[in-house]
């Protein structure tokens, strides 16, 4: 049972996670879009979407910062147990509170505008719920365990697991004892990393930071025809 | 110089007589899919009004274009790389459905199902987004003719900027049509602002389209154009935008909105112009140097350096032979009776309007003296501060002058023309102040008033061994698939389907009818 919650289940995720962008890649690249619904609600959306999005992204960087960086590492750069648990709590806290708060008026305005409502595909719900269960778990895991709790040293047990998965050396018995609460708070996220390539969260991988380099105005050929003395070096050329 | 070649377009408002008869067939070609209900790649909107969507002519609200930044360089309005990229997550300068307007059907079922009964039974609206009954209070036209004008124009913003009001009761009034499409611009901001790169601008044509397969849905374009003429489909969650009917383009024929075109005012044309200029006539300092700034951008295809230039830089002969026929080189440079629209927001526009006489034959009508009297006109057109004033606002970044200048030349037109065919004389002393030598006026004349199909649409076809390449390369348009403005029946084959709305689904679980 071990081994297979902590060693298959993460392989499987990850395999329809890989696999699935690539297909999803090659076959669908009309289908892969933030689907922006701003056009028919913008007054809630103004609020939330910052919220969830700037929250995830401090929330995504606590767990790399949790997860991939041994404690060796930062214990080397001086920081201790004690100021490593009030950082990461603290910032931990504050940007799952702007993720959940974010969400919720996501949620809200997808249940309440009767023109979102419409226009929420399958996809959308499979991946709100997977989503909100997520993050609901890592708040309680956060806020029950490490804030009001005991606290919890992950960066023993999970971050070693985790970096083994990554690494292909994964060791199933480090997650035996973990709490139930950060069990399934890892599970769900495993799901939500099998799901992810089928749902409009693959625009993800499509934030546009070449923009901050790019010409402003792109300039293509109609043709991939070779012409005389052409005014651009190649196809898809982009000159101001 | 590096030559490009431009189709453009120049519309003659004093014939439009607001049919919407271009709206619609266009519509009925690239926007009647579910999604871009409320989208209108050609509009035909009242002036005075609000427009379409509303008030977008207020860039202090919305903030397209470009502007200058304090150091004179050209800055997007809404703001630097950085700061738009920042405002993915919510893009505060976006219109939402109701500044364009929510688009409706009615149930149509009632009239056959309705059980038999002593009434009619009459049909409901239902709101094409939600499916739900909803009120009509608004529309893309919803102020045609000034319907509902003395309520709503006074929001006009090109109202705002004039220093006497106009009066919009009834008999005081003037007014005039104002059909749009995008403006193929040569600094486009929609191509700026698309942070996926999937905007761009073709070399061959220049035709400004966006890549179904690149459009992430971040929806900068939109509102980063100062005309609002790209749009979020709402279904596929991409934008899209007028194409300039490229593929009738491409075969040589006008756009649809063009051929359709009940009062024969459309022409369409190539303009060669340098493209290395283009920056620096977006820069000019005062906006009100844009028009002659963007006229210097545009070469004269007789000049043989240029058409040297353009054989360097690839442009084929027959395409430069086209470019020297053209009616819209005829109207913008040489007669000089057509203007860009809203030049001040630098975007290059390249969609230009002869101004109406109307407004100003309205007038002289109005205090009722005889408008077929150049002299009543000229004074008219000098006097009547608020119609020019107007006219300005709209073509002219506010300078009466331009307007005034061609409001002159179009009725020495109309004077010169009835004294030749009515009087059978020459009006020699109507040429002098309009700057125009007879022949030209007389072919102005001709271009304007009875210019036949292909005197109108100097169209030249894409080349040949382009078009095979073309269809050799493709093995699909991204414009097809039941979502795409292609429609063609395009469905990937093996075990996927495109649902209605462009996604990408298992054909088990798509419904009947949407893939094959
Ligand atoms: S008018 Fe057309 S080309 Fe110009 S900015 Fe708008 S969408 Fe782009
Ligand atoms: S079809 Fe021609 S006349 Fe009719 S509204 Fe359109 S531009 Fe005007």
């Amino acid at each position: 049972m071990t081994v297979a919650l902590w060693a298959v289940v993460p392989y499987i995720a990850l395999t329809i996670f890989v696999v699935g962008h690539v297909w999803r890649w090659r076959v669908d690249q009309f289908g892969w879009t933030s689907r922006t619904s701003q056009v028919l609600e913008s007054r809630l959306l103004r609020l939330g979407s910052p919220l969830f999005h700037l929250g995830a992204f401090a929330a995504i960087g606590g767990h790399v910062l949790g997860l991939l960086v041994p404690k060796t590492w930062t214990e080397a750069a001086g920081v201790d147990e004690h100021l490593y648990h009030l950082v990461s709590v603290s910032a931990g806290t504050v940007a799952g509170l702007m993720v959940v708060a974010g969400l919720a008026l996501l949620l809200a305005r997808r249940l309440t505008n009767p023109r979102i409502r419409r226009a929420t595909t399958r996809a959308d719900k499979v991946l709100f719920t997977v989503l909100a269960a997520v993050i609901l778990l890592g708040m309680t895991a956060t806020v029950g365990q490490n804030l009001l709790g005991g606290g919890y040293d992950y960066r023993a047990t999970i971050a070693v697991w985790f970096r083994g998965v990554l690494t292909f050396h994964p060791d199933p018995g480090l997650m035996a004892d973990v709490p139930l609460i950060f069990q399934a708070h890892a599970l769900s996220a495993w799901l939500l990393a099998a799901i992810w390539p089928f749902t409009r969260l693959v625009h993800v991988w499509s934030a546009p930071i070449a923009y901050l380099w790019r010409p402003y105005v792109v300039y293509r050929r109609r043709t991939a025809r070779p012409a005389p003395a052409r005014p651009f070096e190649r196809e898809g050329a982009s000159r101001r | 110089m590096r030559v490009m070649a431009q189709v453009a377009m120049v519309m003659n408002l004093d014939k439009c007589i607001g049919c919407h008869t271009c709206s619609v067939t266009c519509k009925q070609t690239w926007t009647n899919r579910e999604g871009v209900e409320y989208v209108w790649f050609n509009n035909v909107e009242t002036k005075p009004g609000v427009g379409y969507p509303k008030r977008y002519e207020d860039q202090e609200r919305w903030r397209g274009g470009w502007q200058l930044d304090a150091r004179g360089r050209l800055k997007l309005r809404a703001g630097g790389r950085v700061k738009r990229l920042l405002n993915l997550f919510a893009n505060p300068d976006l219109p939402d459905l109701d500044d364009y307007y929510e688009p409706a059907t009615y149930d149509y079922d009632t009239l056959i199902n309705a059980p038999a009964g002593p009434h009619t039974p009459v049909i409901r609206p239902k709101s094409a987004i939600t499916g739900q009954d909803m009120a009509i209070t608004w529309g893309a036209n919803w102020e045609d003719d000034l319907g509902g004008a003395p309520e709503h124009a006074p929001a006009d913003p090109n109202l705002a900027a004039m220093a006497e009001k106009v009066k919009l009761e009834f008999d005081k009034t003037f007014m005039f049509h104002l059909p749009r499409i995008c403006e193929h611009c040569l600094n486009p901001a929609c191509v700026a602002a698309c942070p996926s790169g999937a905007m761009y601008k073709r070399e061959e044509d220049g035709i400004v389209l966006v890549d179904q397969n690149r459009c992430r849905g971040w929806r900068m374009c939109v509102s980063s154009c100062p005309y609002k003429k790209v749009y979020v489909n709402h279904k596929t969650g991409k934008a899209e935008k007028c194409t300039f009917c490229f593929p009738r383009i491409e075969a040589g024929q006008p756009t649809v909105c063009a051929e359709t075109c009940v009062g024969r005012l459309r022409y369409i044309g190539l303009i060669l112009y340098d493209a290395d200029a283009v920056l620096d006539a977006a820069r000019a300092a005062d906006p009100r140097d844009l028009l002659e700034a963007q006229r210097g951008v545009f070469l004269d295809p007789d000049d043989p350096a240029v058409v040297d230039a353009a054989r360097a830089s690839g442009i084929s002969d027959d395409w430069i032979a086209a470019a020297q026929r053209s009616p819209i080189y005829r109207l913008a440079m040489r007669y000089r009776v057509a203007l860009p629209l809203h030049p001040e927001y630098r975007t290059l526009p390249m969609v230009w309007y002869i101004p109406p006489l109307s407004p100003v034959l309205d007038a002289v009508t109005g205090v009722g003296a005889d408008a077929d009297d150049p002299d009543n006109v000229f004074h008219a057109i000098t006097d009547l501060r608020i119609p020019l004033e107007y006219l300005a606002s709209l073509f002219s970044a506010g300078d009466t002058e331009v307007v005034a200048g061609v409001l002159m030349k179009l009725s020495a037109m109309r004077a010169y023309m009835r004294a030749r065919t009515v009087d059978g004389t020459v009006a020699t002393d109507l040429l002098e102040p309009a700057g125009m030598a007879a022949s030209d006026m007389e072919e102005m004349y001709r271009l304007l008033a009875i210019a036949k199909y292909d005197e109108r649409y100097v169209v030249p076809a894409a080349h040949r061994e382009d078009a095979a390449a073309l269809a050799a390369q493709a093995d699909g348009c991204s414009l097809d698939g039941d979502g795409g403005p292609g429609m063609s029946g395009f469905h990937p084959s093996g075990v996927t389907g495109r649902r209605g709305d462009g996604r990408l689904g298992l054909k088990l679980f798509i419904g009947k009818g949407t893939a094959s």
